[in-house]
């Protein structure tokens, strides 16, 4: 598992720090997927970087810490992030969200899997028998063994993306961070690689972290979910309980706030903006967009706390949060 | 002149890629029809995967590129081949773009409301500064903002959706009959998304604007539409009322896009079917989706599948609906 503990990460910058992630906890337990979800600007992929351990200036781990427990040589070990750089690729890896700017573009999808792997334990292979096991993995992911001589640029933006996974996941890493993989993609492959990744999870029996805005990507694939906003967490749950009775305001927002098809209610966005993380107002960070928001909220800042067994809120009023109109005018700025 | 708002007649557009052996074409629209009926503004989605030709199709009708074939008229006036500068201004007062990325279509080094008092200037043709500054102001106050919250500011200082809405406030300023809007909601947050959606609906029904809203995001298309085009591969293979086309689509491809969409409350369940290489499909002679529709028979790998109306309303094209049977020579219409 990973544990996340009190971690604040910073960004150092002219204008000041801006606190992109406060006082963040939670664990990720072995073998579930588990989703990260909140809007641009909220931290989550600033979370990731804290997870996958590449924290470097400006950005850095100011308090708190992370760290992986994992099974080498038949014994529990915990590492620290600063030292997870060791373990990528072999025990923890990473999906990002931009394909084209991942993939070098002058060299073949091949000797790309040979940079990544020259390093590893999977040298001792020699470059023959790695090329025969790469072949047969992509045949597994029922992946054409062609686009292997091909270049980045001459494959499709999904069949990049694809590649990615398939060499972010050849060795069978026990985590496998992914970063909005599929945002950029059209719905069809969307559903293709997402399908992949599950089935893949499913296999490999390892752990999958998912960081998307979209609710819809999470309702389908993920166990369990954690809501950011602002750089904090306000809700985790199981994904089926989040969806039937969310307990953060912000939580039950997101999911109310697009349309969904064959439905004719009418929808309102968010209003009003996510404030800055360079100086956070007291109190609850949604206050000022929150309807059940009182001055209570505005001063005091609301702790994680169980609400019900293994569903976290961070909200003082949790328990009317179901009773906020869903339908009618709200304000739109 | 004619009774129709908009037409799209025979439209292609035909791109060379390759060097200058073994050159290939690529027809990124194929022999598109479209037409809107006059003085019924509506909200027309174009709905395909990346690589559809839709954007290509937008470009097209905001005369940014030309049509290799066919002609396009907006209001009985071409928008395809040469324009003089004063037809040229003339265009832009009636049809204007908003683009995907607000980011980018604003220069970060200048002031937002710049480009707002150039197309008040230049497009609208306001002489005096007082004229432009009303012009602003309107439009401005017309997306749910206002000119002292705009004016002087940077790009930096919005968040994406306030940007996008500052693009269809300027959009709006030369008070145009037609606005073509590129994936305008992809680039921003789901919180937001639908502040920016619902201003369609505002702009169709209280400033009489025809909108043409490209997507590849099924449930906004649903939600602001009337009329849709679903496109693949340069095609349009099924069009017609969104309510029908979307709830009880015809075409083996708008099934599966329905399928694939995320949505929140059902899950998916069977494995869905990736294209391998893309730049095949363009080529093919017959239905460019045969290679991966379920219900594919070989008359539709040989000939152009028909164009059939059903229920007097929307139009598929498609050999099923006719049970395989080859058209009448006279198109089958």
């Amino acid at each position: 598992m990973i544990r996340v503990r009190n971690v604040c990460l910073h960004y150092q910058t002219v204008q000041g720090t801006v606190k992109a992630v406060e006082n963040v906890s939670f664990d990720i337990f072995d073998g579930e997927i588990l989703g990260i979800a909140g809007e641009s600007g909220c931290g989550k992929s600033t979370l990731m970087k804290g997870i996958y351990g590449n924290v470097e200036a400006p950005l850095a781990l100011t308090q708190g810490s992370i760290e992986m427990e994992i099974e080498q040589v038949g014994e529990r070990q915990v590492i620290p992030s600063t030292q997870f750089h060791r373990y990528w690729w072999e025990h923890i890896s990473y999906i990002p969200q931009a394909s084209m700017s991942v993939l070098n573009p002058v060299v073949r999808i091949q000797d790309q899997f040979f940079d990544s792997y020259l390093r590893a334990d999977v040298r001792a292979l020699g470059k023959q028998q790695l090329q025969g096991r790469i072949a047969e993995y992509l045949r597994e992911l029922e992946l054409p063994v062609e686009v292997l001589h091909s270049y980045p640029h001459q494959l499709s933006g999904g069949m990049r993306q694809r590649v990615i996974v398939a060499l972010a996941t050849f060795v069978h890493p026990r985590f496998v961070l992914a970063d909005e993989p599929t945002t950029a993609l059209d719905v069809v492959v969307q559903r293709g690689i997402l399908t992949m990744l599950v089935n893949l999870q499913r296999q490999l029996q390892n752990t999958f972290i998912l960081v998307s805005h979209d609710m819809g990507v999470h309702y389908q694939i993920t166990d369990r979910m954690v809501i950011m906003y602002a750089g904090q967490v306000v809700e985790i749950a199981p994904t089926a309980i989040l969806f039937e009775r969310p307990r953060h305001p912000y939580t039950q927002l997101l999911i109310n706030s697009l349309p969904r098809l064959g439905d004719d209610t009418q929808r309102f966005g968010i209003g009003g903006r996510p404030p800055s993380l360079l100086a956070p107002p007291p109190g609850c960070r949604f206050a000022a967009r929150c309807h059940l928001a009182d001055d209570q909220c505005r001063q005091v800042q609301p702790p994680l706390v169980e609400v019900a067994p293994g569903h976290f809120s961070a909200c003082l009023k949790h328990e009317w949060v179901t009773e906020i109109p869903l339908v009618g005018e709200r304000e739109t700025t | 002149m004619s009774d129709k708002f908009l037409e799209i007649k025979n439209v292609s557009k035909i791109y060379r890629i390759g060097g200058l052996l073994g050159q290939t074409k690529i027809a990124a629209v194929d022999n598109v029809n479209l037409a809107l009926e006059r003085g019924k503004p509506q909200v027309l989605s174009i709905v395909g995967e990346s690589g559809s030709g839709k954007t290509t199709l937008a470009r097209m009708l905001l005369h940014l590129i030309q049509p290799t074939h066919g002609e396009i008229l907006i209001d009985g006036m071409q928008t395809g081949g040469q324009l003089n500068g004063a037809q040229l201004k003339a265009f832009r007062r009636r049809a204007q773009p908003i683009f995907q990325n607000p980011f980018e279509s604003f220069s970060s080094r200048k002031t937002v409301d710049t480009y707002l008092f150039e197309t008040a200037r230049n497009i609208l043709g306001a002489q005096t500064q007082a004229a432009a500054n009303r012009a602003v102001d309107e439009a401005l106050v017309n997306v749910g903002l206002s000119a002292e919250r705009v004016v002087g500011r940077y790009p930096n200082q919005f968040s994406g959706g306030e940007l996008q809405r500052i693009s269809v406030a300027r959009a709006m300023i030369p008070r145009p009959e037609l606005i073509v809007a590129d994936e305008p909601v992809s680039m921003i947050d789901a919180s937001m998304r639908m502040n920016v959606v619902n201003l369609f609906k505002k702009l169709r029904d209280e400033f009489k604007v025809t909108i043409l809203y490209i997507t590849h995001d099924l449930s906004t298309a649903y939600y602001v539409s009337d009329q849709i085009a679903i496109m693949y591969r340069g095609s349009i293979v099924e069009s017609g009322p969104s309510a029908k086309v979307l709830k009880t689509p015809s075409h083996p491809y708008t099934e599966l896009l329905l399928d694939s969409v995320a949505k929140i409350g059902e899950k998916w369940n069977e494995v869905v079917r990736l294209p391998d290489l893309e730049t095949k499909e363009y080529g093919y002679k017959g239905c460019k989706f045969a290679g991966r529709c379920a219900y594919a028979r070989e008359v539709c790998r040989q000939a152009k599948p028909p164009i059939v109306t059903l229920d007097g309303q929307s139009q598929v094209h498609c050999f099923k609906p006719v049970d395989y049977q080859h058209p009448a020579p006279a198109g089958g219409s």
